[in-house]
């Protein structure tokens, strides 16, 4: 990266960034795929199989009922080893592009505006508060749930409960961070850090007081909850974490790339 | 920025070595945003909202295929 290419003049521009972030969301959702198969698959696998046992004792009223559902138009079974390793890679792959240049567009709009913080500095800020923003706060408040938990009837109004604390927690975090450029000038940068960051942390505990609660876990085992929610939240973690670390590394490469062509430009300009 | 002007030190002028970062403009950067995020957001729907509580396609194949990724990254599933 740092080797002398005369013919390009590396640049800080939207698309290189984007195109780190692409490459670092992708990177991302393979591991995270990763720890969802090694960790979280066992506990939805035991999750479906507890769902087949309760299916057992319907009436032949309910069964029939189901056996039309699923016979009409558009409606396809999908088996489970599929949906373990390709259908489950597709999701993290997807998810983990589009949040990884969504993380680089918010990187390429703070870099160089954050007090003296570094590009590497910013991008990794950025990265650690969409963890918090996007995965950690709803998490919280709507944990995940396995198979065989969740009431069909309410998946409308969860969804769109669930989506209006990831559009806050994204929204106060956007907040947050211009607040807490604006107090750089009185506060040191931590200081400044820590004021925002409280905060964020006021916004969404009234959003999270406000939105309802859901209560839907019945008679489920809860010690498989517990195992498939902290495998979960580590699926997360470990998505966050890699666009973290490789959007860091790309960014930092490329501002240094950026740089030493700068001093030289100028060093030329001089001589 | 924003930081106290310092008043410039007598002597011989020692060139510092510029610590500025480039940044991008905020105009620049708002197109790709918008272009982008759409393309994202419609990505994110697919595997965590769709043939759940709205359909595109109707049926279940999307869900179904995405059905583990969206119990395991949080989303509601059914």
């Amino acid at each position: 990266m740092s080797k002398v290419n005369p013919g390009r003049k590396p640049a800080l521009t939207p698309a290189a960034f984007l195109v780190r972030g692409l490459v670092a969301g992708l990177l991302a959702g393979l591991v995270a795929f990763g720890v969802a198969f090694a960790l979280g698959e066992p506990h939805v696998d035991h999750a479906i199989g507890l769902e087949e046992a309760a299916a057992e004792h319907l009436t032949p009223e309910e069964v029939a009922a189901e056996e039309a559902a699923a016979a009409e138009p558009g409606m396809v079974e999908i088996s489970r080893e599929n949906q373990k390793s390709f259908g489950l890679l597709t999701g993290t792959a997807a998810v983990g592009t589009a949040l990884g240049g969504l993380t680089a567009l918010a990187a390429a709009a703070v870099v160089g505006r954050l007090g003296r913080l570094s590009a590497r500095g910013s991008t990794l800020l950025v990265a650690g508060i969409g963890f918090v923003a996007v995965a950690l706060v709803p998490f919280v408040k709507y944990p995940a749930t396995p198979p065989a938990v969740g009431d069909p009837e309410t998946i409308s109004d969860r969804t769109a409960e669930y989506f209006a604390l990831v559009l806050i927690s994204v929204l106060a975090a956007i907040g947050a961070v211009v607040v807490g450029r604006r107090l750089l000038g009185r506060f040191d940068g931590v200081d400044a850090g820590l004021i925002a960051a409280g905060g964020f942390v006021a916004v969404v505990s009234a959003a999270g007081l406000l939105l309802p609660s859901v209560n839907e876990v019945g008679a489920f085992p809860a010690d498989l909850l517990w195992q498939f929610r902290r495998s979960s939240i580590l699926t997360l973690a470990s998505l966050w974490a890699t666009i973290a670390v490789i959007l860091t590394v790309l960014v930092g490469r490329l501002h240094d790339a950026v740089t030493a062509d700068a001093q030289r430009r100028a060093l030329a300009a001089g001589l | 920025m924003a930081h106290p002007s310092v008043a410039p030190v007598s002597g011989p002028a020692i060139k510092v070595p510029a610590v500025e970062i480039p940044t991008i403009p905020l105009l620049q950067l708002g197109t790709w945003v918008v272009f982008y995020g759409l393309l994202a957001m419609l990505a994110i729907f697919f595997v965590s909202a769709d043939q759940g509580a709205i359909s595109l396609p109707a049926g279940n194949a999307v869900h179904e295929w995405v059905h583990d990724a969206r119990h395991l990254l949080g989303y509601p599933c059914h």
